[in-house]
């Protein structure tokens, strides 16, 4: 009965079970976290131009913006990361939710989760349709906490009230 | 050498009721782990409820041989999730974020685009040819919790198969000499 195998395999799955039992607990331990973020944007212009896309001319909408944010409260113990990005959301008759991307991040660390930078936007601003011109829309700040392990969380801010001028060039 | 030479001696007295009792343990191990499989898919509503990290592109959030659980629901998909997709033509699926939904007012049907966060455009370039948007039913299901390093079990098995058989045979062997 008390062979090496025995004892080996005894040894492995005592421990392989001890390590998945912390890293749940490890994951548990982030609902005690009730963050509190703020995050602001000010945009600094907002341009409709006109872009050919895969044969189509669409509207494009080139915008700067600043954005500040405090997303310190997000940060715990287990946490590895947090991935947080701008998106532009709105309404169109055929399409009852569009997202746009606008800009995103990798926060590291807690030192770096209260910031402001000035930008661009990184990816496209167009439709599939043409929708965009005097559009109204909202910017919404999305975080998605990655953990050292377990789960994964996310939350948003919604900021709306912002609407595409009528004229394009 | 003791070990070995109780095994083979347990080996060479094995009876034919206890070859049988040892195939049937065998079998429950199997099994066991197929129920498990499959109730994890009837639970998640994911074809594979498992994946493993293969690539950089999502680093440093999911570096390669980490595990990622997958969830399949029926809630539709939003911009800044993890999803797992196929694509046509393309053997191995993909896990990126992401990054711009456009969901049809009357049918609910999403088209979906994705990038990776270590990749620096977007995912059209690793699409089908001509294919603009990501379906449905492309998508396998979305990341909800992740587990490092585990995934490098399966990586190294499947890179050198010669490991893969040493431990199938150690394994084997355990089962068939245990004398429980």
């Amino acid at each position: 009965m008390h062979s090496y195998g025995y004892r080996a395999n005894a040894v492995l799955t005592f421990s392989l079970t001890l390590l998945a039992v912390m890293c749940a607990m490890a994951s548990l331990s982030d609902n005690r976290n009730s963050p509190s973020p703020s995050a602001h944007v000010q945009l600094r212009s907002l341009i409709l131009n006109v872009t050919s896309f895969h044969r189509l001319s669409l509207y494009v909408v080139s915008m700067a913006m600043n954005i500040s944010a405090d997303l310190q409260s997000l940060f715990t113990w287990n946490t590895k990361q947090v991935f947080v990005f701008l998106a532009a959301e709105y309404r169109t008759p055929k399409h009852s939710l569009n997202q746009i991307s606008l800009w995103d991040g990798i926060i590291p660390s807690k030192e770096h989760a209260k910031f402001w930078i000035h930008t661009s936007n990184k990816y496209r601003f167009i439709d599939q349709g043409s929708n965009l011109r005097g559009k109204e829309f909202n910017l919404t700040m999305h975080w998605h906490v990655m953990p050292k392990t377990g789960k994964m969380f996310a939350d948003k801010i919604v900021m709306p009230g912002y609407r595409l001028p009528e004229e394009y060039r | 050498m003791g070990w070995i030479g109780e095994s083979v001696d347990s080996i060479k007295s094995l009876q034919i009721r206890q070859v049988l009792t040892q195939a049937v343990s065998l079998g429950m191990i199997v099994t066991s782990a197929l129920i498990i499989w499959k109730a994890l898919m009837c639970i998640t509503g994911s074809e594979s409820p498992v994946v493993v990290v293969l690539s950089g592109s999502m680093e440093p959030g999911f570096k390669r041989g980490d595990i990622l659980f997958l969830h399949m629901s029926k809630d539709p998909i939003r911009a800044g999730e993890i999803v797992v997709f196929n694509v046509d033509g393309r053997e191995i699926p993909i896990v990126h974020r992401v990054i711009k939904v456009h969901e049809r007012e009357d049918t609910g049907e999403v088209d979906v685009l994705t990038k990776g966060d270590n990749n620096y455009g977007d995912d059209r370039l690793l699409y089908a040819h001509g294919q603009l948007w990501l379906q449905r039913h492309h998508i396998m299901g979305r990341a909800v919790g992740f587990l490092p390093y585990v995934g490098w079990v399966t990586i190294i098995m499947t890179e050198k198969p010669i490991i893969k058989y040493i431990l199938i045979g150690a394994l084997g062997l355990l089962v068939i000499t245990s004398k429980d």
